[in-house]
C-alpha cells in the first residue's frame, strides 16, 4: 500500500476526536470503493480531502452523515456509532451538516422557510425563535435580503450561501462539504469561500472535499489526500503542497495546479 | 458620442406590416399555413355550415319552451321539447326523495360546491379546514338521512340523483385520496414487506374493470359475510369506488415522486427529518404539486365514473334521467334527458380542470427557474 503515513498513527485517538473512522470499507455491488480509511478528526480541526475524481471523496463524507453505508470498520461521531440503528443516525445527521455541490435547496420553500423547516420539526423550537436563528445566520452569509425569495429565484452562490445557513441553522458541531464550489461559475466561487473562511474562523469542526487549493492553504489544519478509494497521503498544507511524499500526489498537483 | 452612435435613436418606431401582427396575420399563420392545414380549415368551416343551422333551430329556434305542454311537443319534433327538463327537474335532480323534503338534497348540494369551492383557496389548507369538512359532512349527512333535529327519517334507497353522485365522488376520493398516498409510499418502499403489498394491490385494482369491482361488490360480497348481516347497497358501492380510486390515484402520485430529484431526499436526510417529516414536509409536496394534472384526470373520470352504480340499482344522476324517461306521459325524450345531465357533468368536470390548470400554475409560478 502507497499510503505513507501508519495505520497506527492515524489511529491515535485524543480523547477530543470528534469523527473516528476505523478501517472502513465500503463496496457499491463489487466495485470496492473505500478501502481501508482511518481517520480521525479533532474538535475545531479544519480538513481539506482532494483527490481525482472518482477516488471516493464524496462516499468518505457522505458515509461520516450515514448518507451512504459502509460495510466493514466503525464510523464514530461525536460519540455515536454509526449502526443500522435509525435512531443515532437521525441523531448524528443533527449535528453534521452538510452541503451538496448542487445546493440541494427545497425549491417549494422560501429561503427563511428552507432555514427553519428543521429547527422547527427536528429540534422542536419556536417558530419565532427558529426565524430569529435563521435571519442571523442569513445575515451572516449576506443573503438576508432575500430571506422571503424561493430558491430557484436566487443565483448559484446566493443558493450555495443560503444551504450553508440552513444547516448552520440545527447549530451542528460538525460541517460537511462536497465540492461546494465545484458547480458554481467563477464569479461566485468567492462569495461562497468567503463564507467557509468565515465559519473555520468561528471554530467549527469542518470537512471539506473540494479542489479550491487557495481555500486549503489558508483555513486547512490537514489535507488529505484519496485516490481509489484509499487515503493516500495526509499532511498539513504547508507539506503537502511544497513536499508531497507519494509519486501519485504529486501528479495529481501538478494536473491541478497546471491550470 | 462618437461620429458612429449620433443616428441612433433618430429612426421612428414603425408598426410591423400587417402580415406579422394582428388577425389576418394570425388567420395565415394559424389556419392557412400549410396546404393540408388550410384543406382543414376549410372543410371544418363547411362541416360547421352544414351542422350548425339545424343544431339551433332544433335546440333554439324551433323547440318548445319550459312552460309547454306535452302534447305540443308531441305535435312537432322538429324542435327540442324543454319542458321536459322542467317539468323532470326535481326528480332528475333529486329522485325519489320525499317532494315535499327535496329542500334537503337542495341544501345538501349547495354545502358540498360550498365547502369544494373553499377547498380551492389555498388559505384554507390548513389542518382545522379538516373540522370545517368534518362538521359539513355530519351536516349533510343529518339532512339526507334525517331523524334528527325534528327532520324525518330518509332511508338512503330513497336518495338518488345529483346529490348521490356527489357524495359519491367527494366521499370517495376524500377517503381514496389517504389511501392512495400511503399505497404511492408503499410502493416505492424499502421495505419488501410493505412494497409487495402495495404493488399487489395497485396492481389487481388496476387489472379489473370498474364495473366488475361494482358487481363484486354487490354480489359477492354478501357471500362473505356472516348469515345475518347485511351491508347496505349504497356503502357497499362506495368502498368500491374508493378501492378502486385510491389505486388509480396512488399510480399518479408514484410518478411525481419519481420525478423528485434524489437531492431532495438527501438534504432532509442531512438535516435529520425523519421518513414522515421528509415525506410530509419536503417529498409530498412537490410530487403531489408535479402529480396534479394526471390526479386531476382521475378526478374527472371517477367523477362520471359514479354513473355506472346504475348497475347495482342505485339512482346518481344519470339514472334519475333515465327513470324520469319511463314515464309514459314523457316517453321519448332521450336528448333533452341526456343533453341536461350531460351539461351538468360538463360544468362539474369544467371547474375541475380549470381550477386544476390554475393551482398547476399557482404551484409552480415561485419556484420556476
Ligand atoms: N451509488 C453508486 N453506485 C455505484 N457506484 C457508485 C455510486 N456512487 C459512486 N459510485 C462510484 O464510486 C466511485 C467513487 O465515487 P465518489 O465517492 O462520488 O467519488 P469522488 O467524489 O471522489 O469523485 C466512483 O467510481 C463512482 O462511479
Ligand atoms: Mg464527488
Amino acid at each position: 500500500m502507497a499510503t505513507t503515513t501508519s495505520a497506527a498513527a492515524q489511529r491515535q485517538t485524543g480523547t477530543d476526536a470528534i469523527i473516528q473512522c476505523v478501517g472502513v470499507h465500503k463496496w457499491y455491488g463489487e466495485f470496492h470503493v473505500l478501502k481501508d480509511i482511518n481517520l480521525s478528526v479533532r474538535k475545531g480541526e479544519r480538513i481539506v480531502v482532494c483527490g481525482p475524481s472518482g477516488s471516493g471523496k464524496s462516499t468518505l463524507i457522505r458515509c461520516i452523515n450515514r448518507l451512504e453505508e459502509h460495510q466493514r470498520g466503525q464510523i464514530i461521531v461525536d460519540g455515536i456509532e454509526l449502526t443500522n440503528n435509525l435512531k443515532n443516525i437521525e441523531l448524528v445527521r443533527r449535528e453534521v451538516g452538510m452541503v451538496f455541490q448542487h445546493f440541494n435547496l427545497f425549491p417549494h420553500l422560501t429561503v427563511l422557510e428552507n432555514c427553519t423547516l428543521a429547527p422547527i420539526w427536528v429540534r422542536r423550537q419556536p417558530k419565532a425563535e427558529a426565524e430569529a436563528t435563521a435571519m442571523k445566520y442569513l445575515e451572516r452569509v449576506q443573503i438576508a435580503s432575500q430571506a422571503n425569495k424561493f430558491p430557484g429565484q436566487l443565483s448559484g452562490g446566493q443558493q450555495q450561501r443560503v444551504a450553508i445557513a440552513r444547516s448552520l441553522c440545527m447549530s451542528p458541531k460538525i460541517m460537511l462539504f462536497d465540492e461546494p464550489t465545484s458547480a458554481l461559475d467563477p464569479e461566485m466561487v468567492k462569495e461562497v469561500l468567503d463564507v467557509m473562511i468565515g465559519l473555520a474562523e468561528t471554530g467549527m469542526t469542518m470537512l471539506c472535499v473540494t479542489h479550491e487549493m487557495g481555500f486549503a492553504k489558508s483555513v486547512a489544519d490537514r489535507v488529505i489526500f484519496m485516490d481509489r478509494g484509499e487515503i493516500v497521503e495526509q499532511n498539513t498544507p504547508d507539506e503537502f503542497f511544497t513536499n508531497p511524499r507519494s509519486e501519485r500526489t504529486r501528479l495529481f498537483l501538478s494536473q491541478i495546479l497546471s491550470h | 458620442m462618437t461620429e458612429n452612435v449620433q443616428h441612433a435613436g433618430s429612426l421612428p418606431d414603425e408598426r410591423p406590416p400587417i402580415t406579422v401582427v394582428g388577425p389576418i396575420a394570425w388567420v395565415r399563420n394559424n389556419l392557412f399555413n400549410t396546404w393540408y392545414n388550410a384543406l382543414l380549415t376549410i372543410s371544418i368551416i363547411w362541416l360547421l355550415y352544414k351542422i350548425i343551422p339545424g343544431l339551433l333551430s332544433w335546440l333554439v329556434i324551433n323547440a318548445h319552451g319550459f312552460s309547454a305542454p306535452v302534447q305540443e311537443c308531441r305535435a312537432d319534433y322538429s324542435g327540442a321539447c324543454w319542458s321536459f327538463v322542467s317539468e323532470k327537474l326535481r326528480f332528475i335532480l333529486f329522485g325519489t326523495f320525499p317532494y315535499d323534503e327535496q329542500w334537503r338534497p337542495l341544501l345538501t348540494i349547495m354545502i358540498f360546491i360550498g365547502l369544494l369551492a373553499a377547498s380551492c383557496d389555498k388559505r384554507f389548507w390548513k389542518p382545522w379546514f379538516l373540522a370545517v369538512w368534518a362538521g359539513g359532512l355530519a351536516l349533510v349527512s343529518a339532512l339526507m338521512w334525517g331523524g334528527v333535529l325534528g327532520l324525518t327519517y330518509v332511508e338512503n334507497s330513497l336518495w338518488g340523483g345529483l346529490p348521490l353522485t356527489i357524495i359519491l365522488s367527494v366521499v370517495g376520493l376524500a377517503v381514496a385520496f389517504p389511501m392512495s398516498i400511503l399505497l404511492a409510499l408503499g410502493r416505492r418502499s424499502n421495505l419488501p414487506g410493505i412494497k409487495a403489498v402495495s404493488v399487489a394491490y395497485i396492481e389487481l385494482i388496476r387489472g379489473v374493470p370498474l364495473i366488475s369491482l361494482l358487481f363484486m361488490a354487490s354480489v359477492m360480497l354478501p357471500l362473505f359475510l356472516p348469515n345475518g348481516v347485511t351491508i347496505d347497497k349504497l356503502v357497499r358501492a362506495q368502498v368500491a369506488f374508493i378501492l378502486f380510486a385510491a389505486a388509480y390515484m396512488a399510480e399518479a402520485i408514484r410518478g411525481g415522486l419519481q420525478a423528485i430529484p434524489k437531492g431532495q431526499y438527501e438534504a432532509a436526510d442531512g438535516l435529520g427529518l425523519g421518513y414522515w417529516l421528509k415525506m410530509r414536509k419536503i417529498i409530498l409536496p412537490q410530487a403531489l404539486a408535479i402529480a396534479i394534472p394526471p390526479l386531476v384526470n382521475t378526478f374527472i373520470s371517477f367523477f362520471k365514473d359514479t354513473s355506472l352504480v346504475i348497475i347495482i340499482g342505485l339512482y346518481d344522476l344519470l339514472g334519475t334521467a333515465k327513470a324520469a324517461l319511463t314515464d309514459p306521459t314523457w316517453r321519448g325524450f332521450y336528448k333533452e334527458a341526456y343533453l341536461f345531465i350531460g351539461l351538468i357533468y360538463w360544468v362539474f368536470c369544467f371547474f375541475m380542470s380549470k381550477y386544476s390548470q390554475w393551482l398547476e400554475k399557482d404551484l409552480n409560478r415561485a419556484r420556476r427557474r
